[in-house]
């Protein structure tokens, strides 16, 4: 049964009696794309038991599809929440405007303005339904690919813009790599670079909010093949060992830079199923799916904040930009991949839907793609006045040494000498 | 002023603490009901209660992270990892996290995580049992390396440690758990009862990260150590007559420039001693900073005195050990360069 419901071939219907077993991905560059394999459960599929679920009674949502929107734009199932229309435009705005800043970004890269770029075209929903799922207080452990929760907290473009230019306001004072935002005043962890650490950080920050006796969660979020660090497995234990309030998400996006989820050990079995060993609720969600990631967020937000401890969810989506800037996917996957995906584009998705229902039209996009074109456009403007990374107005040097310990230590202030300041 | 081994002033200060800073959690593997496998948590979670001190899965990656993850949220977390030997998996979350989040959040963020862990070795207990990884550690930016030599010094720097709002690495020569070790296994081992600094305060005291001790002041030359061969050195310094200045770091990072490149100023020889393996060990980096500050006071080469470089084979414990013969034949070269 489970090799049908699972997202990708099984290792042993392949066969493979002699010599080392290296898994491929189903096709490379110029070979003709098909998700044919992929098995997409109808909406109706998907049952959603009460968050007070025992976990051991509903492990076929480890192996499921959580879907909500159709085909056809339509909400269904028993996933289908009720959502505020205010709500959804806002995530439909948050998303939009996370893509448009994402491109923008990436342009600034092009010309040389910026080092380095992420961005998270195709996954936006996850990060901002999740976002405004859970509370703003709630501590996020982010991932790199997680601008969108930023945005929807409402961090001003500039800020962002900011830290990626290296520039005089760069919160972070010029010592991260672009993206790697750090926002405490939106509970927003320093993004750390080095992969899943912030896992089992998570974890352990919602532990101390056990015992604090507090509301707030911790959500913390991975990459498909960022399952395979020993923090992901520390995590997943620490979390069932104690309890504590935080949701685990996994971003499976298909691609570890040039790795597919398969050199992972994705082919066995989902990526939610990891949970299951654990005795965590697992949840695999259509990560394309506003609406679906949205209803799974609040479900194990709730469980969390009633006392039931860690949800594991696999969002299920596609990484249609590169890794990064400094990646090139057209030398590994075939060109057209990711307009191939069988659960399409959540920008789109959730603007036909929300057309369908006459909360949002045309008219209302296009006005809003200008008014946002013309934001992004006002603010990179201003951010880079205060300077750029090669263009001037970097942080003061003299602070390079500085935030290393609490106090300046003998070595670092000798150095500091050392180096003429 | 009580009478305490190593162990009663690790736990002493940890109680203190626990009393002093509801903020304070202990944990680490075994060390909950049963008090740790050295005992240096005995008695706390009944004191304290379960959730403010208890075991951990044996994950010493999840240890640190969580430790990490739980002082974002307002705790002030001791870690204790069993042995140093199995520090290895937590590394990632020691020297990327923990050493550079204060740095890399441009300041928004910090960890105040103290990981507390035996090391060293001369208790049978093999390479896995006995290493001194400090060096790893002093290499890397944003951590304090700390390692007493006495139980007086371990309860004031872990104090201080606990208190530091920078993560602390303790490291806990286990070989002076229970007593003062000069360096010959074959002679009966003795109490801390039998030196002065067994004597500590029952109460809060403090001692300050970054400054070393004087434990011999001297003019011939100048010994730097740590840890366990602080008592070494001192039995080789009887030995030989020489009128030596013994200093004890302490502090491994932050180090205490001043005191050492004072005393090899006045002294103009040096010879340096710690039991870790010796290439790229810390000792290279004492050597370095007295070269470049001390060079033209020197009267003899500065010799080092360590571990090979090999694993601490079981059966061949003592000669791996830098026992006292070895310092002995050292200040003697030293001495007459």
């Amino acid at each position: 049964m489970h090799n049908k419901t699972i997202n990708d071939t099984h290792i042993g219907d392949i066969g493979q009696h002699q010599g080392l077993y290296v898994p491929e991905p189903p096709y490379r560059p110029g070979e003709v794309n098909d998700f044919s394999h992929v098995y997409i459960p109808p909406v109706s599929a998907s049952k959603m038991p009460p968050f007070t679920a025992k976990p051991n009674d509903i492990t076929d949502l480890a192996y499921g599809l959580i879907r909500v929107l159709d085909e056809d734009a339509n909400a269904g199932g028993e996933w289908h929440i009720n959502i505020e229309d205010d709500i959804l435009i806002k995530g439909l705005k948050d998303m939009l405007l996370t893509r448009m800043f994402d491109e923008r970004m990436q342009l600034m890269h092009r010309v040389g303005k910026i080092s380095f770029y992420m961005k998270c075209t195709g996954e936006e929903a996850i990060s901002v339904a999740h976002s405004l799922a859970i509370d703003d207080e709630d501590m996020v452990f982010p991932s790199y690919r997680n601008q969108g929760i930023l945005i929807s907290r409402g961090q001003r473009l500039i800020d962002l813009m900011c830290q990626c230019l290296s520039n005089v306001k760069d919160n972070c004072k010029g010592r991260q790599l672009p993206i790697m935002y750090s926002f405490k005043n939106l509970n927003f962890f320093s993004i750390s670079g080095n992969l899943a650490t912030q896992f089992s950080q998570a974890v352990g920050w919602a532990m101390a909010e056990a015992r604090k006796r507090g509301n707030r969660l911790a959500t913390s979020f991975v990459g498909d093949g960022s399952t395979a660090e020993l923090d992901f497995h520390s995590a997943l234990n620490f979390a069932a060992t104690y309890n504590p309030p935080v949701i685990l998400n996994i971003v499976n996006n298909q691609w570890a830079i040039s790795s597919s989820q398969r050199i992972a050990g994705g082919e066995r079995t989902t990526f939610a199923a990891r949970g299951i060993g654990f005795g965590l609720p697992s949840l695999r969600v259509d990560g394309n799916d506003f609406l679906a990631v949205y209803a799974a967020s609040k479900w194990a937000a709730d469980r969390a904040r009633s006392g039931y401890g860690a949800t594991l969810i696999e969002f299920f989506t596609y990484r249609v930009a590169p890794h990064s800037t400094s990646d090139d996917p057209s030398a590994y996957r075939p060109a057209d991949e990711e307009k191939t995906w069988p659960l399409g584009d959540p920008i789109e998705r959730l603007k036909a839907h929300l057309i369908k229902t006459g909360a949002w039209s045309e008219v209302l996009h296009k006005a809003l793609i200008e008014d946002y074109t013309a934001m992004i456009k006002s603010q990179y403007k201003e951010a880079e006045s205060y300077g750029t990374l090669k263009g001037g107005g970097r942080p003061d040097v003299t602070t390079m040494f500085e935030d290393v310990f609490e106090e300046m230590t003998p070595n670092l202030v000798r150095q500091r000498q050392e180096l003429g300041l | 002023m009580a009478q305490m081994n190593m162990l009663e002033a690790i736990l002493s200060a940890q109680k203190i603490m626990l009393e002093r800073d509801d903020a304070v959690m202990i944990f680490g593997e075994d060390v909950g009901y049963f008090g740790g496998v050295f005992r240096a948590t005995d008695g706390l979670q009944s004191q304290f209660g379960t959730e403010r001190v208890f075991d951990t899965p044996i994950s010493e990656n999840g240890i640190i992270a969580t430790a990490i993850g739980m002082s974002v949220n307002g705790i002030r977390p001791v870690a204790e990892i069993q042995f140093a030997d199995y520090i290895y998996p937590a590394f990632d979350q020691i020297v990327s996290e923990a050493s550079r989040l204060r740095y890399r959040s441009g300041g928004e963020f910090s960890t105040n995580i103290t990981v507390r862990t035996p090391c060293g070795g001369g208790i049978r207990g093999g390479q896995t049992h006995s290493q001194s990884p400090e060096g790893i550690f002093t290499h890397v930016s944003g951590i304090k390396v700390v390692m007493p030599s006495t139980p007086y010094d371990a309860k004031g720097l872990l104090i201080s440690a606990i208190e530091s709002n920078d993560p602390v690495l303790f490291f806990e020569p286990k070989r002076l758990y229970n007593g003062p070790f000069y360096g010959n296994p074959d002679t009966p081992s003795v109490g801390w009862d039998s030196h002065d600094k067994g004597e500590v305060p029952e109460g809060y005291y403090s001692i300050p990260l970054g400054q070393a001790d004087i434990c011999r002041s001297g003019d011939a030359m100048t010994i730097i150590t740590y840890g366990t061969m602080v008592h070494v050195v001192e039995t080789a310094v009887k030995q030989t007559g020489v009128d030596a200045e013994i200093i004890d770091l302490r502090t491994l990072s932050p180090i205490d420039y001043d005191t050492i490149i004072n005393s090899v100023n006045k002294t103009g020889r040096c010879l340096i001693a710690h039991e870790a393996t010796k290439t790229g060990g810390f000792g290279a980096e004492i050597l370095s900073i007295i070269q470049e500050n001390c060079f033209w006071k020197l009267r003899a080469p500065i010799e080092r005195v360590t571990g090979w470089d090999i694993p601490y084979p079981h059966a061949f414990e003592w000669e791996y050990f830098p026992g006292p013969h070895r310092v002995v034949d050292a200040i003697n070269r030293i001495m007459e360069a």
